[in-house]
């Protein structure tokens, strides 16, 4: 409509007020988009340490040799571990260069799964499943115990003394074990806010807490005595067919 | 039958030459000739209390060594040369025989889908031939395998190599999800220990037959659980599903025939080999047959994942193994029977159904893979599916627009419908995007997505109605879309589609 009309018959506030808005994406954990900061951007050297490069080779190895490319996300993982947990544009570029594919297919594959993080994170993430079956045993409260002890901190943000990083992640794979946190690597099962709180703890004071379940049980048999595989397991040869005994 | 009509078989004849000049009064003939027959009911077989003797995965609670040595003290690897001898018709004819079905959701039956892979003149393909292994155990609720690649690795490997020689594979590919590092460490583990006493890699197991396997891990995302999907991640890109057909069987992992399968499919095979495929179809009902880990979680007193019969009463499963649901089988609201995905089912249904893919099948649900998630009373229901269609949300890949928008749509819907702000005929609306979405997409991750608010509206229909009747009567009319009526300002021009100013069918609540 403003089109039509001669541009200088417009007020000039008018014209002068316009901008361009823009709203962070809402479409997942992260922005998708790459900008440039001081602490990652590609003039950042990397690459990987003697050892990694030796299981990197390795892990190349496994796949055929025209689809070297295959590698990417093991290696990513390894890049990730090196650089103190995260995944900075060095370290897909690097991986870029190192399989031989275009830089923009290891930024798709980065930004694609959930475990590469794009932004710095603390010395120890802590990642607490809420979904459904978590959610029913009380994992709520053991998200907002994790962030209130950790100085009222809210999910996906890391303290001030960069020693922890909380975010709230989708199913982890321990259901009976339910509510749970990943420290890590490591899975700590079956928590009440009291137990959670022990564990970051014991974290903060430098020392690794036993991984696994906090109630007592092992992995994910009866909390109430085993209901089975109460004997000995059979042995080689029991129970098979006369020709394979 | 014929014995009544003594002549019936000259009759017969004559009836098949002379066509149907005579075939109305010959049917009606035998009809009336035709005896009762007298029916016995079979006696009632009551499936559930299986056998420790029984029970394939022996260390499923790492309570033994989990490495070679106690491995093959529980079984593992014994006599396996003599299977991979036995060559690969044997091998699939013993699955097929045992009635084993996938057991990572959609219960294909898994002897047909192992055969796919030798079509005539396989041996003229000089592509390598792939079994993928599927352990990206993403779906909420299931944790079955997990306890198979800590506890068992050694089936897991076994039943590789047997799976593997079935479909005539060169290489096996394990995809763990990036999540299950110690599980990840324990599978390699036991690859290496394999190797090491030569029951893989070239010559394996002494049997003149090659086989590789491998661990790839993946990094955090739920849509690789879906075969292609899995594939694309294996092959470095994003896991984007693929269009079916070509099925992986021709066109598959780097362009080879590849077979995708379930940790639990193939972690069976050898014991079923090993015992027979006659003991494996001896549990559970007619086309049900087996064994299956169920993993049991949410409001039950002793949460735990157990071995047990197909076809196990989903309340003795309950009662027997997890000490029966927190405060009483009574104060049971629905149970999720199989993983996140399938439609939660109320008290009434939980009490008859049988574990296994018939019965809840016929229950309006799926077995899907055996996660069983109890909700008591205490639960806020509607919260709780809306925690999945946040899950769903979250994991859609966005390749198919049905799912990408209809999950944020059906989420932004079902977090409404949790305060109750919305109006009543929006139920039927999130209903007709479930359908929408439905069937619509590449993989079934938008199914996955629309049957838990289904199954909601199912069963629960009234309570989501009672919580917008709350709502209203607090704050007035609510339009479409969670507007409220009060908050509409009449002096600007209103689309006449939000809903504000329709006239009450049942003018129970009046806007203030």
């Amino acid at each position: 409509m403003f089109s039509k009309l001669p541009r200088s018959a417009l007020p000039r506030t008018v014209a002068r007020s316009r901008f361009i808005s823009s709203t962070p994406s809402r479409n997942s954990d992260a922005l998708f988009v790459h900008r440039d900061t001081p602490y990652n951007n590609p003039k950042i050297a990397f690459e990987f340490d003697a050892e990694n490069m030796k299981r990197a080779q390795d892990i190349i190895s496994h796949y055929p040799p025209q689809y070297k490319k295959a590698a990417v996300i093991p290696l990513l993982d390894l890049g990730q571990r090196q650089n103190k947990g995260w995944t900075s544009i060095s370290v897909m570029n690097y991986v870029a260069n190192l399989l031989g594919m275009p830089p923009m297919r290891v930024y798709e594959v980065a930004t694609f799964y959930t475990m590469f993080n794009r932004e710095p994170i603390g010395e120890h993430f802590v990642q607490v499943c809420t979904t459904t079956p978590c959610q029913l045993r009380g994992s709520t409260e053991i998200l907002n115990t994790v962030c209130e002890h950790l100085g009222g901190i809210k999910p996906g943000q890391t303290t001030k003394d960069g020693k922890f990083t909380v975010v709230e992640v989708e199913c982890q794979g321990a259901c009976s074990n339910a509510p749970m946190i990943v420290v890590g690597d490591d899975f700590y099962e079956d928590l009440t806010p009291k137990s959670t709180k022990t564990i970051l703890d014991a974290f903060k004071k430098g020392m690794k807490p036993k991984p696994g379940p906090q109630s007592g049980r092992q992995t994910s048999e009866n909390s109430a005595g085993l209901t089975t595989l109460t004997k000995k397991p059979y042995g080689p040869g029991e129970f098979c067919q006369p020709e394979f005994q | 039958m014929f014995k009544a009509s003594p002549s019936s078989s000259q009759t017969l004849l004559r009836a098949a030459s002379s066509a149907s000049r005579v075939s109305r009064p010959f049917r009606a003939k035998l009809r009336t000739s035709r005896s009762l027959a007298t029916v016995a009911d079979p006696p009632v077989r009551r499936y559930g209390g299986l056998k420790d003797q029984d029970r394939i995965f022996t260390n499923a609670f790492c309570r033994h060594d989990h490495g070679i040595k106690g491995a093959m003290a529980r079984g593992d690897w014994h006599r396996t040369k003599d299977i991979l001898l036995k060559g690969d018709s044997w091998i699939i004819q013993s699955i097929k025989n045992s009635g084993l079905r996938g057991r990572g959701g959609a219960g294909f039956p898994s002897g047909l889908k192992w055969s796919f892979m030798n079509k005539p003149g396989w041996e003229k393909d000089p592509r390598p031939r792939y079994l993928v292994i599927n352990a990206d155990e993403g779906e909420p609720g299931t944790c079955k395998d997990r306890e198979i690649l800590r506890g068992d690795p050694h089936k897991l490997i076994e039943g590789c190599l047997v799976a593997g020689r079935s479909m005539n594979a060169t290489a096996a590919y394990i995809y763990i999800r990036g999540e299950f590092y110690q599980e990840a460490s324990h599978v390699q583990q036991a690859i290496n220990e394999a190797y090491a006493a030569g029951f893989l890699g070239k010559n394996a197991c002494g049997s003149g037959y090659s086989f590789d396997v491998y661990v790839h891990r993946g990094a955090g995302a739920y849509i690789c659980g879906e075969e292609t999907a899995l594939i694309e991640s294996i092959e470095g890109k994003q896991g984007k599903p693929r269009l079916k057909p070509p099925f992986p069987a021709d066109v598959g992992l780097f362009g080879c025939p590849t077979t995708v399968a379930n940790v639990e499919t193939v972690a069976v095979a050898p014991t079923i080999c090993r015992r027979g495929s006659s003991w494996f179809a001896g549990f559970g009902r007619e086309r049900n047959q087996g064994t299956k880990l169920y993993c049991i979680s949410g409001h039950v007193n002793n949460p735990c994942v157990v071995e047990e019969e197909m076809s196990i009463p989903l309340r003795e499963l309950i009662d027997k193994h997890c000490g029966g649901v927190v405060g009483g089988w009574d104060n049971l609201l629905g149970i999720i029977p199989g993983g996140s995905s399938v439609p939660v089912i109320p008290i009434d249904v939980c009490g008859e159904v049988l574990m296994d893919y018939d019965s809840l099948k016929d229950a309006g649900t799926g077995l899907g893979t055996g996660a069983v998630i109890v909700m008591n009373k205490s639960t806020d229901i509607v919260s709780a599916i809306a925690r999945l269609s946040h899950f769903y949300k979250h994991e859609s890949c966005g390749q198919c627009t049905p799912c990408r928008e209809g999950t944020t749509w059906m989420m932004n819907m079902m977090d409404r419908m949790v305060e109750g702000r919305g109006h009543v005929r929006e139920i039927d609306m999130l209903l007709e995007i479930t359908k929408q979405v439905e069937g619509r997409t590449i993989c079934a991750l938008g199914d996955a997505a629309a049957w838990p608010i289904q199954g909601l509206m199912r069963h629960f229909r009234p309570e989501v109605e009672r919580r917008i009747a709350d709502f209203r009567a607090l704050n007035g009319a609510v339009g479409f879309g969670g507007h409220l009526a009060s908050a509409a300002d009449d002096t600007l021009a209103l689309p006449d589609n939000l809903g504000l100013r329709l006239p009450e069918a049942n003018a129970q609540v009046a806007a203030p």
